[in-house]
């Protein structure tokens, strides 16, 4: 059994953060867009906890919990957005979204 | 006595300020009252100083603050007023204020009137700064002021093609000249470490011979610029584009005096430098004859009394050049009173014939004219050099000066020259006022100027009668600050006088019996000798064909091949490889949110990597 290391979880911090951001470029669903940036968001708290752990300082873990709270506030804000838009156009796909063409 | 200075030196500045202040809005008459009383005021304060050092008093200098201090550098903005420069300020502001005063009259129906004057007097305040400063570097601001002011005089008129090309003509030929004053000043520096006029010229014999030859010659293409010598001369005639009373002030006063000037302010290089003083002498009794000639035959009054001021010019080098600076400034100052007056009178003249110029088209204005006519025979004869008027003392000193120093060359010159400046002065008056009235066919309806303008004259034409009769005081007065010029011709000095009077007064006999009957048959005019003379010797049509025109196909050849091909072409490439490679990416910003979001996580990634390799290289170095 091999143990496990600052590097395993880095890297593990990495896999969740690439996938997290091929979902944002990827995905065309608003929802699922809201779900790959969750993937990233927690990645970092993952990278910040064990960089806290390694360091035996707790600012890192302190960090992730202010990460998770704000991005509860955001899914909550972005969820609320998302609905009235759902309500306006009946559609959640994001190239409908396009009012900000140059 | 400082606050008098100050006075005489700013009271034109103010005065220009505030008919500045007015410049673009519509004749105002108290603009040229105000003008003319400071400048009445700088004159009054100009004679106060000069009655305290005619009465012994030490000459002035005050510092009025640092101008330029760098490391060993130190230039303040200092002002002397010694002999020299008093009698300059005299002159300057007595002419200046009659000028101011007669203008009024003259441009009364001139758009520009409250411009005219805040240029005018910024005119006679450079002129101030340029005799009155301690220093090289603060007469050449007053030399470059000068300049500037007769560029926005000479184009006054500035609608008028041939006004603006004048008044080019004479900053462009002034420019020239300046750059060798400025060299001059640069190896004056370079070698003596200061610009102060005492600390230099008492360093000056201490100098190597050939450095003073060198600073000797270039003040003197400086000096050659601004008073019109030969080769730099064209631009004077041209000059008469300008409004008559700019004519007087540059004549007189303001412009063409501050080369003899300068060569009689820095007299104690010119005395160390034989070999400089003798070249200018004779340049002087070149342009002397040389001007006189064309005066012979011009056809414009104007212009005639333009290369009568030339001429005379010459005569006041030939003496500055021979060691004799009192005579030079002693010419001058004569010089300004009748020139002044002779140019104020062809303003009355023309304004009597609607700007009409050519004396060939006048004739017995004497009738309608008498008063003008009365002051220009003052002015004429003065200059021609008759017993007792201002010309004859200071004119024949010259000559005296010339036959005395055994330079028979020279004498013979200007002997000759003081003959044709009789004929033509006197073939000036005989066509304009006297012989029939050719105007009357042509329908001009001529009359007298304002009164005022007539009395603004009467103190030059009593000036140019007597200023000669105070030789002795002014030899006295000028000779503290100005070596004394010891000739010997007692025994030939009568002898002297007679001839010089004889040829006067054989020119001016020749003049009246030439032109008693109006101008010349046409036939003189297919002359060779009229026709190079008329041409002006072909000088200026030589500068526009070997000068100007090479230059300008120069210019044309350097905009279409250097400037259009690589210049602008570059700076085109520059802007259309910006605009091309917007136009290439702009389909980035195409509003979906999903192909921006990948531009930012592209650039994201870029960045990191810049930063990965930046600091990988910092690492490695």
């Amino acid at each position: 059994m091999i143990e496990i290391t600052l590097a395993h979880y880095l890297a593990l911090a990495t896999i969740l953060f690439c996938i997290g951001l091929i979902g944002v470029l990827r995905r065309k669903n608003l929802l699922l867009l809201f779900m790959a940036t969750e993937i990233m968001l927690n990645s970092v708290n993952i990278g910040f906890a064990a960089i806290g752990h390694y360091y035996g300082d707790l600012s890192g873990q302190m960090f992730a919990f202010f990460v998770i709270a704000i991005a509860a506030s955001e899914v909550a804000v972005g969820l609320g957005l998302l609905i009235v838009w759902y309500k306006r156009t009946g559609s959640i796909d994001l190239d409908s979204l396009s009012s900000m063409r140059g | 006595m400082e606050i008098y200075l100050y006075i005489a030196l700013f009271a034109p500045l103010v005065g220009s300020l505030i008919a500045g202040i007015f410049g673009a809005s519509k004749k105002l008459l108290f603009t040229g009252i105000v003008t003319s009383s400071l400048l009445a005021l700088s004159f009054f304060s100009s004679i106060v100083l000069l009655v305290h050092l005619l009465g012994g008093g030490d000459e002035i200098h005050v510092e009025m603050m640092t101008w330029i201090a760098a490391g060993e550098l130190y230039i303040p903005f200092g002002f002397l007023v010694d002999e020299i420069s008093a009698t300059m300020m005299m002159v300057v502001t007595l002419v200046s204020t009659l000028v101011h005063i007669y203008s009024i009259g003259y441009m009364k129906h001139d758009a520009g009137f409250n411009r005219f004057f805040s240029y005018l007097s910024a005119f006679v305040f450079s002129m101030m700064v340029l005799v009155m400063s301690d220093n090289f570097a603060g007469l050449f601001i007053g030399w470059e002021g000068v300049g500037l002011c007769s560029w926005l005089l000479i184009g006054f008129w500035y609608k008028k093609d041939i006004a603006t090309w004048s008044a080019n003509e004479a900053f462009i030929m002034n420019r020239i000249a300046d750059l060798g004053m400025l060299i001059g000043i640069f190896l004056i520096y370079w070698n003596t470490g200061s610009l102060q006029y005492d600390t230099v010229f008492a360093a000056a014999p201490s100098l190597d011979e050939t450095i003073l030859v060198l600073i000797a010659l270039f003040l003197f293409i400086g000096a050659m610029g601004k008073s019109a010598q030969f080769p730099l001369h064209t631009w004077l005639a041209d000059a008469m584009e300008g409004p008559t009373p700019v004519s007087a002030l540059i004549h007189a006063a303001t412009m063409v005096t501050a080369g003899v000037y300068l060569v009689v302010r820095a007299h104690p290089i010119y005395e160390l430098t034989p070999d400089v003083s003798y070249f200018i002498a004779c340049v002087g009794a070149f342009v002397a004859i040389f001007a006189a000639s064309m005066a012979l035959v011009n056809r414009d009054i104007k212009r005639i009394i333009a290369y009568s001021t030339l001429s005379q010019l010459g005569y006041m080098f030939v003496a500055a050049g021979l060691g004799a600076y009192w005579v030079a400034l002693f010419h001058l100052m004569a010089h300004a009173f009748f020139k002044a007056l002779l140019f104020l009178g062809a303003g009355n003249v023309m304004h009597a014939m609607r700007d009409e110029l050519d004396p060939y088209k006048m004739g017995g204005l004497f009738k309608v004219m008498k008063y003008t006519a009365i002051l220009m025979i003052i002015a004429s004869v003065a200059l021609a050099g008759i017993f007792p008027l201002a010309g004859f003392f200071s004119k024949d000193k010259i000559l005296e000066v010339a036959f005395g120093s055994e330079n028979y060359i020279l004498w013979g010159v200007l002997w000759v020259s003081a003959g044709l400046t009789a004929f033509y002065s006197f073939r000036l008056i005989m066509l304009t006022f006297f012989s029939d009235s050719r105007y009357k066919k042509l329908g001009f309806d001529p009359h007298e100027a304002y009164p005022y303008m007539l009395w603004a004259m009467a103190p030059l034409a009593l000036l140019a009668i007597i200023a000669g009769w105070f030789e002795h005081q002014f030899v006295e007065f000028v000779t503290q600050a100005l070596p004394m010029f010891t000739f010997n011709v007692a025994d030939v000095v009568w002898m002297l006088i007679v001839v010089t009077t004889l040829i006067a007064l054989g020119g001016i006999a020749l003049a009246i019996w030439t032109y008693r009957d109006g101008p010349l048959d046409p036939k003189w005019e297919r002359n060779p000798i009229h026709k190079l003379l008329i041409n002006e010797y072909y000088i200026p049509a030589a500068y526009e064909r070997c000068i100007s025109r090479p230059y300008r196909e120069l210019s044309a050849f350097f905009w279409k091949e250097v400037d259009l091909k690589v210049v602008d072409y570059t700076v085109d490439l520059i802007a259309s490889m910006v605009y091309g490679s917007g136009k290439k990416t702009h389909t980035m910003q195409n509003g979906n949110l999903s192909s921006m979001l990948g531009w930012v996580a592209a650039g994201a990634v870029l960045l990191l990597l810049a930063v990965i390799f930046s600091s990988g290289i910092q690492v490695a170095g």
